[in-house]
């Protein structure tokens, strides 16, 4: 006989309440990060200065601006998905844990809020 | 032993350090350092986007001396948590599970970090 419910069976979730939805979605932004790390890579490495007038002009440039968005979004979604784990592990206590997680999902929202504004203001050139 | 003082896995520093689990601590240190690195460049997109002279104020703040060596740990964890990635993403899909395949690839993606690093310091910091 088990003791699992008919619903549990199912949904194929056990006392980690969850699926592998936090595995998937590593993977995936780690798999988008590639190229679109390489990309930032090479286009720093190929700015002539990093002079203000340099800078807005390159960010400005609404493919250079789109992909910089969405490397932002991405790099923050995995940052945060990574630093989840290592808190998850080696931050102790459910108080503790729970707190620090709290604080540093607030802090990815945040930047990945601050950065993408950024952009879209340098973007429409304010 | 009391229960609250006793040791809680993962434990780090009991195992004899081989390619496998210093590669894999490096990878989370550096995930860590990146972290740390999107912390920093979105203060500086922020102060692109508020304009000249916030800008130059954030540029002057980011040439000081001491920052220097920052830039290379971020280039040195950015190409070697790029590398081991890719690895971990080999393994997700099944491949490279063999003990000299572990090992050749460990030390493929250190040789790769090592190059890279250089190169690209060498391109960008100098």
């Amino acid at each position: 006989m088990s003791l699992v419910s008919p619903l549990n069976k199912v949904l194929g979730l056990g006392s980690a309440k969850g699926g592998s939805e936090h595995w998937w979605v590593q993977r995936l932004s780690a798999v988008a990060l590639v190229p679109l790390g390489l990309w930032l890579l090479i286009a720093i490495a190929r700015l002539p200065d990093f002079g203000y007038a340099t800078v807005v002009a390159w960010i400005a440039n609404p493919l250079n601006s789109i992909l910089l968005i969405l490397l932002t979004l991405t790099m923050v979604y995995h940052s945060h998905l990574g630093i989840q784990v290592v808190v998850e592990d080696y931050v102790h206590g459910k108080a503790t844990k729970t707190a620090t997680l709290i604080v540093l999902t607030l802090a990815h929202l945040f930047l990945g809020c601050a950065g993408v504004y950024s952009v879209l203001r340098i973007g429409f050139g304010s | 032993m009391d229960r609250a003082d006793r040791p809680i896995s993962p434990h780090v520093f009991v195992y004899r350090w081989q390619i496998t689990n210093t590669l894999s601590i490096l990878h989370r240190m550096t995930g860590i350092v990146l972290s740390l690195g999107v912390l920093v460049a979105v203060c500086w997109l922020v102060a692109l986007a508020g304009g000249e002279a916030g800008y130059e104020r954030v540029r002057s703040a980011y040439s000081a001396v001491w920052f220097q060596p920052l830039y290379l740990g971020w280039i040195f964890s950015i190409f070697f948590h790029l590398a081991n990635g890719i690895r971990h993403l080999c393994w997700d899909a099944g491949y490279g599970f063999e003990h000299h395949q572990i090992r050749i690839g460990g030390w493929l993606v250190v040789a790769f970090a090592a190059v890279t690093t250089v190169v690209f310091s060498a391109f960008v910091l100098f």
